[in-house]
């Protein structure tokens, strides 16, 4: 319906759109801030870059990215039976979404709890770089070769902490975006999106897009860094 | 509800285009383009694949941006929208550039910053 300080329905589509592309705008800022940290730390520590990614496990990542642009295939059906108004088609496009978003953040944990295991968490439990393990001692060696250019244990944690703040944050956005799906199903399955009214379904995929938008980015940052030759560049 | 609205009703909005700023996207082309994505996904790990040195990162980048741009334009519905949204959508990007320009030019101007080692 058209609410009244609004001259027309479109006109008032086009400002519901603006606010979310608005609040993007600064969620780009924000993350954007990481992606530099990103790019002047690997900058200044290539080694140490290439030491730690080997350290991920591309598969995980490689699912989780086919998870998340999968789930935002489906955000885009949900949009579309919003758009048609089709009540069933709607919920069960949400409900997939909100699955394929819940799996990303449990392949998540597992990483993390086998990063924490592993003790390559900074701060949390960070062990294994410690002068006592002969292999790290090898890992670092053989990039200090590599890059002429020593690598030491606190740059790789510097990866590690980038590492973590920027799937972290992405993260954190992941538990808002399934609380937003959910809530949308919620309203979605007692008809609150028929009537033409489907647009806070189509401002919802938005932010569900963006997400998928910073995985995009994330996955080759992180996971890529050293390709599939271990011990190669 | 007004007539306009009303006469959102019950027709293929596809066909119609920007009825009320509303463009329904048609099934088929979300399933192409998340195919696309498929593909590039595909070919991210076909790239990682292989040691090209400084090239790894930018052919890495590179499929990524394609990547965001297929979604901005077609999942997030920029292709159709107004431009008032695509200078808002484009803001984000012009004010990360200023952000990275004017950084770097501090770091790269300043040999053996005073960084931890």
């Amino acid at each position: 319906m058209l609410h009244h300080h609004f001259d027309d329905l479109v006109q008032q589509r086009e400002c519901n759109s603006l606010a979310m592309w608005a609040f993007l705008a600064t969620e780009a800022m924000m993350f954007g801030g990481l992606f530099f940290s990103y790019s002047l730390y690997r900058y200044l520590y290539p080694g140490a870059f290439h030491v730690g990614s080997h350290h991920l496990n591309i598969t995980l990542g490689t699912l989780n990215t086919f998870v998340l642009l999968f789930s935002s295939l489906t955000m885009a059906l949900a949009v579309h039976a919003a758009a048609v108004e089709n009540k069933t088609r709607l919920v069960v496009c949400l409900g997939l979404t909100w699955l394929l978003g819940a799996s990303f953040l449990g392949i998540k944990a597992v990483e993390w709890t086998a990063d924490f295991n592993e003790g390559i968490m900074p701060a949390v439990n960070w062990h294994y770089f410690d002068p006592g393990n002969a292999e790290a001692q090898r890992e670092l060696a053989e990039y200090t070769d590599k890059h002429s250019q020593a690598v030491t244990p606190n740059q790789v944690m510097m990866y590690f902490v980038i590492y973590f703040s920027m799937t972290g944050l992405h993260a954190l956005h992941m538990v808002v975006g399934l609380i937003l799906v959910g809530a949308m199903m919620w309203l979605g399955a007692q008809g609150k999106f028929l009537k033409g009214n489907d647009q806070p379904v189509e401002i919802a995929g938005l932010y569900w897009h963006f997400i998928d938008i910073i995985w995009v980015f994330l996955f080759p940052l992180l996971y890529l860094i050293a390709g599939f030759h271990p011990g190669g560049l | 509800m007004t007539p306009h609205a009303a006469s959102h009703h019950g027709h293929d909005h596809a066909a119609h285009g920007e009825e009320g700023g509303h463009h329904v996207v048609p099934i088929p082309l979300y399933i192409a383009v998340f195919a696309a994505l498929m593909v590039l996904l595909v070919l991210t790990l076909v790239a990682a694949y292989f040691d090209l040195g400084e090239w790894n990162v930018v052919i890495a980048v590179t499929i990524a941006v394609v990547k965001a741009l297929l979604i901005v334009l077609f999942f997030m519905h920029v292709r159709w929208s107004t431009a008032l949204v695509r200078v808002f959508a484009g803001a984000a990007l012009f004010w990360l550039t200023i952000l990275t320009i004017f950084i770097l030019q501090d770091y790269l101007s300043r040999t053996g910053a005073t960084l931890p080692r």
